[in-house]
């Protein structure tokens, strides 16, 4: 298609879709690799006063205390152990509710069903973490029912204790109805036939589902384990920022708030940037490495081998 | 999960359309009918600070939106083009920035870097490119109309004219569903607030106030009405504040069920595929 044309002919040719694509490609460039440039922060000892191109170099300094900080620490083991809890108790919630549902008969019903549970995806965790504030909180409406039956309070929203399972059940609340789409359109995709066939075979409902159902969801369960196995890193930012100060940094410091409370707000730039670029490093390896799992099980992960 | 959704949502209503006295009987939020009122309402809207606020967030939404598909839509058709002067280029170019990213600092310092300290494009312009919706709509473009579009280039269409006349009729389903996800994502947006506007309240958009008048419990400034500083305490009353929390609802779920419907179509199609 393009032979014996110059580069200068195809230039002109396709300046048009040039001229298309440009808007987009400018403001990556601006908002995304500018960024990118702007990590060697983290090498500096960064004087805003003074730019990006004079600041002093600070070699690995900034790491070096950064590792040094125990609150660093602190919240890198909080991030794993939360990521960890939403893995454990948010993962096969979606895959359950869409087998569920897959299962009803009438459309209608299906229909109605997923327009509600859809919706809390649309919602921003200020309005969720407002809402369980209003339900579960000390003035609460579970709290309220606790009194007027005489029983002991209960304050959910301010417990460190019990923090890790509230932010999983607040993210269930928000994501696992959206989470079943997914799922969703790869039991659609599954055979009938399959179904018949088992069912002519002698195969009962739990054999059918053991055989045909799981195997038919293999490879989007394995990649939707290999998309959270690489941003395990990031268990919620906005979730955490906004609960911080309820729970206390000790149960809610993650490795998001971190970079933004000892980098931002304290104006420690380049300390925050090596925060940063630390946990975007780790978040890379984890995702290739989640992939190269995904294909050593047989599986495409995010992309073909 | 269906009554786990619904209950709060019904409580929340209920509470902010309650009277005073049904929410003293109560002893808090309202779960049952008993008294309506629209008082809450009226008094949010008199007092200026939600009223700016709301505002606010239908500027940034509407105008943020607008930039958004403008530039996803142009972006998607000439992504769509294979084949075309450093296609492969420009579509690594945007795929590597959804795994590889500057960090929130180096992001932050080269917003501020350009003056985008207390600016309204400091809210927008940084997250109006979603590369994802920009894949989900360019593989759409590129599978549905590909006959269409021969037809229209043999009878000399220009690319402008076969984005407007014949691309665009053809995925009203899918432009819906990518405007909602661009305009719940602005409308939604409170952490750039946070970071680039922090301290100018009058510049404060609905989720800002949502989360400091009510998660927060701080009084209302700017209010000329008595009903927000009551007697001992700066809070809003609960009516008031629950108000607020319907009022963020409210814009979602008028446009919602319009757009819900092309999720399977809109979605689906561009995310399997992609």
């Amino acid at each position: 298609m393009n032979e014996g044309l110059t580069r200068r002919d195809r230039l002109r040719r396709d300046r048009s879709v040039l001229i298309m694509v440009a808007p987009a490609v400018v403001l990556l460039l601006i908002f995304n690799y500018a960024p990118m440039v702007g990590v060697i922060t983290a090498f500096q000892y960064y004087d805003p006063l003074i730019g990006i191109w004079d600041s002093d170099w600070a070699g690995l300094d900034q790491f070096q205390q950064l590792f040094a900080d125990s609150r660093f620490w602190h919240a890198l083991s909080n991030t794993l152990y939360l990521s960890f809890v939403q893995l454990i108790l948010f993962f096969p919630i979606p895959i359950v509710l869409a087998m569920l549902l897959n299962s009803v008969l009438s459309e209608r019903v299906r229909n109605f069903v997923q327009s509600v549970v859809y919706l809390p995806h649309f919602f921003s965790w200020v309005l969720v973490i407002t809402i369980f504030q209003q339900m579960l909180g000390g003035a609460g409406a579970l709290n309220q029912w606790l009194r007027s039956n005489d029983l002991a309070t209960w304050d959910v929203m301010t417990n460190p204790d019990t923090f890790a399972l509230l932010v999983t059940f607040q993210g269930v609340w928000k994501e696992a109805g959206w989470g079943i789409i997914v799922f969703l359109a790869a039991l659609a995709a599954i055979n009938p036939g399959l179904y018949e066939a088992a069912a002519a075979d002698g195969a009962g409902p739990w054999r059918r589902m053991w055989h045909i159902t799981l195997p038919g969801l293999r490879g989007v369960i394995v990649l939707m384990l290999v998309l959270r196995l690489g941003g395990a890193l990031s268990v919620g930012f906005e979730q955490f920022l906004i609960q911080r100060d309820a729970v206390g940094h000790e149960a809610a410091e993650v490795l998001d708030t971190y970079a933004f409370y000892y980098g931002i707000a304290t104006t420690n730039y380049s300390f925050g940037a090596a925060a940063g670029l630390f946990k975007s490093v780790i978040s890379l390896l984890l995702i290739w490495g989640a992939n190269k799992l995904a294909h050593s099980f047989g599986e495409d992960g995010l992309y073909r081998k | 999960m269906l009554l786990i959704v619904l209950v709060p949502l019904w409580i929340v209503v209920l509470t902010s359309l309650s009277t005073k006295g049904a929410i003293n009987r109560a002893g808090g939020l309202v779960i049952w009918p008993d008294g309506i009122t629209f008082e809450a309402y009226e008094e949010m809207l008199k007092g200026s600070t939600v009223r700016t606020a709301l505002l606010v967030s239908l500027g940034i939404t509407i105008i943020g939106t607008a930039i958004s598909m403008v530039v996803s839509v142009l972006c998607a058709y000439g992504l769509s083009r294979s084949g075309s002067f450093a296609h492969r280029f420009i579509l690594v170019l945007l795929i590597v920035t959804m795994f590889v990213g500057g960090g929130l600092i180096p992001t932050f310092l080269v917003v501020t870097g350009l003056g985008g300290y207390g600016q309204w494009w400091a809210l927008i312009l940084p997250g109006a490119v979603s590369v994802f919706n920009i894949l989900i709509l360019r593989s759409f473009y590129s599978s549905t109309a590909a006959e269409l579009m021969d037809a229209a280039r043999i009878d000399g269409a220009s690319d402008w004219r076969i984005l407007w006349s014949v691309i665009l009729p053809t995925s009203r389903a899918v432009t819906a569903v990518i405007a909602l996800f661009y305009a719940v994502g602005y409308w939604n947006s409170f952490f750039n607030v946070m970071l680039y506007m922090p301290t100018e309240s009058e510049k404060w958009p609905l989720q800002y106030v949502l989360l400091t008048y009510v998660n927060r419990g701080v009084g209302m400034p700017g209010s000329v009405n008595a009903g927000f500083g009551m007697a001992h305490s700066q809070t809003a009353p609960l009516s008031l504040q629950m108000a607020v929390v319907v009022l963020t609802l409210v814009p979602l779920v008028i446009v919602y069920p319009f757009v819900q419907k092309h999720f399977r179509t809109g979605v689906l199609t561009g995310a399997i595929k992609g």
